[in-house]
């Protein structure tokens, strides 16, 4: 067995007076012991604490719109979801318009916006991230392994501002050429930069899934003469399918609330639309570019910390199912039923 | 009692025709198609750190690092915005460090992995990654702007103009902390784990109390993943420009952020900002390229060293 390297494995250790010196303990009242752990433990309850606040503060800011029936007359949840009449003779519309004469707080074509930007960054980010752990997990020897999983964590590390910068100013002409779209910055070029963003979150979690397939697993099917890819695609791939189906929740989760990669390359035109070569406006990037220009307690202001709130609420919801499936799958896997 | 696997197989079994493989099938093509995967992403990182580095590096100068901008941006350096965000992960290692190490010690330490408690900090753990980087600039806002800064100005201001109660470094950085927290705790955790128990076991047989026995044995061994985490959390932090363009970053200041509530330059921001809003962006563009590749390889090298830390420490716990 190895020893010498460090010495202190218990049962190599020699009486050395030096060492015992070293390790010699005061003795501690108990009052302190009481009060360390205490404090340990007010740390530890700091996330508790962070998200119940986040949620408390950015909540708070939005209660007008259901109490106060001055924002109402311009903002209620009524007004922000259902078709309205702006201007006398002319037909109801959905709008998103919060600095003109007539206000319009509508959030429908804010929610398209989000919807065609995250869709896309799925289109591009399950098979990628998926094939990627697949390979990585089944089919690459140990030293391609340990090239693969670093340069996708390095990919993770990649700021999202200079993911942004890239759809920018990189990818966007050549993109529009291809696409022959008249906005040079639409939902496309978001949502492929989007996608980059979400890659690495769906690679990690789904490969983390495959390889918790236990081992007996793999030889049963092995032993039936199944082929090393057969057992992959038929046994170990069905087996991990909840942690994949996680792993891309999740990954859907980053992609609605990412913010400065939709700003930069959506071109940030709250239009309702089905094309996804026109511009789209995301709830992220409406919070990020607005909230600078609005007045403290305004309405708009209400409406923003309103739609802060709702991205809080479907992240945690999708965070917390997430969770759930992971939790189960490893447990199930452990052959703990 | 069955195992998992003997279960399996007694279902395989019972069920062989679904599971009858054919022979033939080489499975060429499920193969090729996920190295097809894996070689796309690494072409699209390729790409992004070519393109950049190419229009990036020309720039790159001593003076570019140095030297504040000048002329609208178009000339000069970004000292400025690398001072900026280096003051801004220092004070956010600050605060994150402890308050991460000791969460992920107290759930490792003082807790059973399966009790409530647990499983209550670990929701929150995940709940807080996952909250996106916008909403905690609103947080920021909301609450050490507008209620923590604006509070102590109630309480300690006579004049009119605010102290505390606006954007500034010290908010910036604490609201950073609090995004960057779980990066902390899952990376000690982490190494908590690859601590042999002989080691605790011994402590506490030489007499040591729990305290001691952390202060002296857990933390210098769980030193690695304290340190990744850390790095980790730095090379996150500095490249987040959400959770500060409302809570302290500024586009262009003629001073550096010396107090804790001062506005600063950041490199993120700075790069969000040309992109967007200069008015003549060919101008702007070469020391935008060179910002953002500073920033890229300032991120590049943190993940780098935390990667091979991290690697270190797992060979270490598998030779243990």
């Amino acid at each position: 067995m190895p020893t010498g390297a460090r010495g202190r494995t218990p049962s190599t250790i020699s009486i050395n007076v030096k060492l015992m010196e070293k390790y010699r303990f005061k003795q501690k009242s108990r009052a302190v012991e009481f009060l360390g752990e205490k404090f340990i433990a007010l740390n530890a309850f700091i996330a508790i604490i962070a998200v119940l606040l986040i949620f408390i503060f950015i909540f708070k800011e939005s209660i007008p719109i259901f109490t106060s029936s001055d924002v109402q007359k311009e903002a209620s949840l009524h007004k922000m979801m259902i078709k309205q009449v702006y201007y006398e003779g002319r037909d109801a519309k959905w709008s998103w318009q919060p600095n003109s004469d007539v206000p319009k707080y509508s959030l429908l074509p804010l929610f398209i916006g989000t919807l065609k930007a995250a869709i896309i960054a799925m289109l591009v980010a399950i098979p990628l991230g998926v094939g990627a752990a697949i390979y990585s997990s089944e089919f690459s020897s140990k030293h391609i392994r340990e090239i693969i999983k670093p340069a996708i964590e390095l990919f993770a590390g990649i700021p999202s501002v200079v993911l942004g910068f890239f759809a920018l100013m990189i990818l966007a002409t050549p993109l529009q050429k291809i696409l022959g779209s008249t906005f040079r910055l639409n939902a496309i070029n978001a949502g492929i930069a989007l996608g980059f963003a979400v890659i690495p979150i769906i690679f990690s979690i789904a490969e983390d899934a495959l390889t918790s397939v236990p081992r007996s697993l793999r030889e049963a099917a092995l032993a039936l003469g199944a082929s090393q890819w057969q057992v992959s695609l038929t046994m170990v791939l069905p087996a991990a399918l909840p942690g994949i189906v996680a792993g891309i929740v999740l990954g859907f989760g980053r992609a609605i609330g990412e913010t400065m990669i939709v700003l930069m390359a959506s071109g940030n035109a709250a239009i309702i639309s089905g094309s996804l070569t026109d511009s789209v406006r995301t709830f992220s990037a409406t919070i990020a570019a607005e909230l600078a220009e609005v007045v403290y307690g305004s309405t708009h202001y209400n409406v923003l910390f309103f739609i802060g709130t709702l991205l809080f609420i479907f992240t945690f919801a999708i965070n917390l199912c997430g969770e759930f499936v992971l939790v189960k799958l490893k447990t199930r896997l452990q052959g703990e039923y | 009692m069955k195992t998992t696997a003997e279960k399996e197989i007694t279902e395989v079994t019972t069920d062989s025709i679904s599971y009858r493989f054919k022979v033939k099938s080489s499975g060429l093509v499920p193969r090729s198609l996920a190295l097809l995967a894996v070689i796309i992403i690494i072409a699209i990182l390729a790409v992004i750190m070519f393109n950049i580095f190419l229009d990036g590096i020309g720039i790159i100068s001593w003076g570019f690092l140095t030297q504040p901008p000048q002329q609208g941006m178009e000339a000069g350096g970004i000292f400025p915005a690398i001072f900026g965000t280096v003051a801004l992960v220092i004070l956010m290692t600050v605060a994150v460090l402890p308050i991460g190490v000791l969460s992920a010690i107290y759930l490792h330490e003082y807790t059973s992995p399966n009790s409530k408690i647990t499983r209550l900090i670990k929701i929150a753990i995940n709940n807080l990654a996952g909250v996106p980087s916008i909403v905690f600039g609103l947080f920021g806002l909301g609450f050490f702007i507008g209620f923590i800064g604006t509070g102590i100005d109630s309480v300690f201001l006579e004049g009119n103009r605010p102290v505390w109660g606006q954007p500034a470094i010290i908010w910036a950085a604490l609201t950073l902390s609090l995004l960057t927290l779980p990066v902390v705790i899952i990376s000690t955790e982490e190494a908590l784990r690859t601590i042999p128990p002989e080691l605790k076991d011994a402590s506490y047989a030489l007499g040591a109390t729990k305290l001691q026995t952390i202060r002296r044995i857990i933390i210098p061994q769980a030193m690695p993943g304290i340190l990744t985490g850390a790095i980790l959390s730095i090379s996150r932090g500095a490249g987040e420009v959400a959770p500060i363009m409302f809570t302290g970053a500024a586009y262009y200041l003629p001073y550096l952020p010396i107090k804790l509530n001062d506005q600063f330059m950041e490199l993120g921001y700075h790069i969000y900002v040309m992109a967007t809003q200069s008015p003549d962006v060919e101008k702007t563009k070469p020391i935008l390229f060179g910002t953002v590749l500073v920033l890229l390889v300032l991120t590049f090298l943190l993940n780098f060293t935390a990667i091979f830390i991290r690697s270190k420490m797992r060979r270490r716990q598998i030779s243990a």
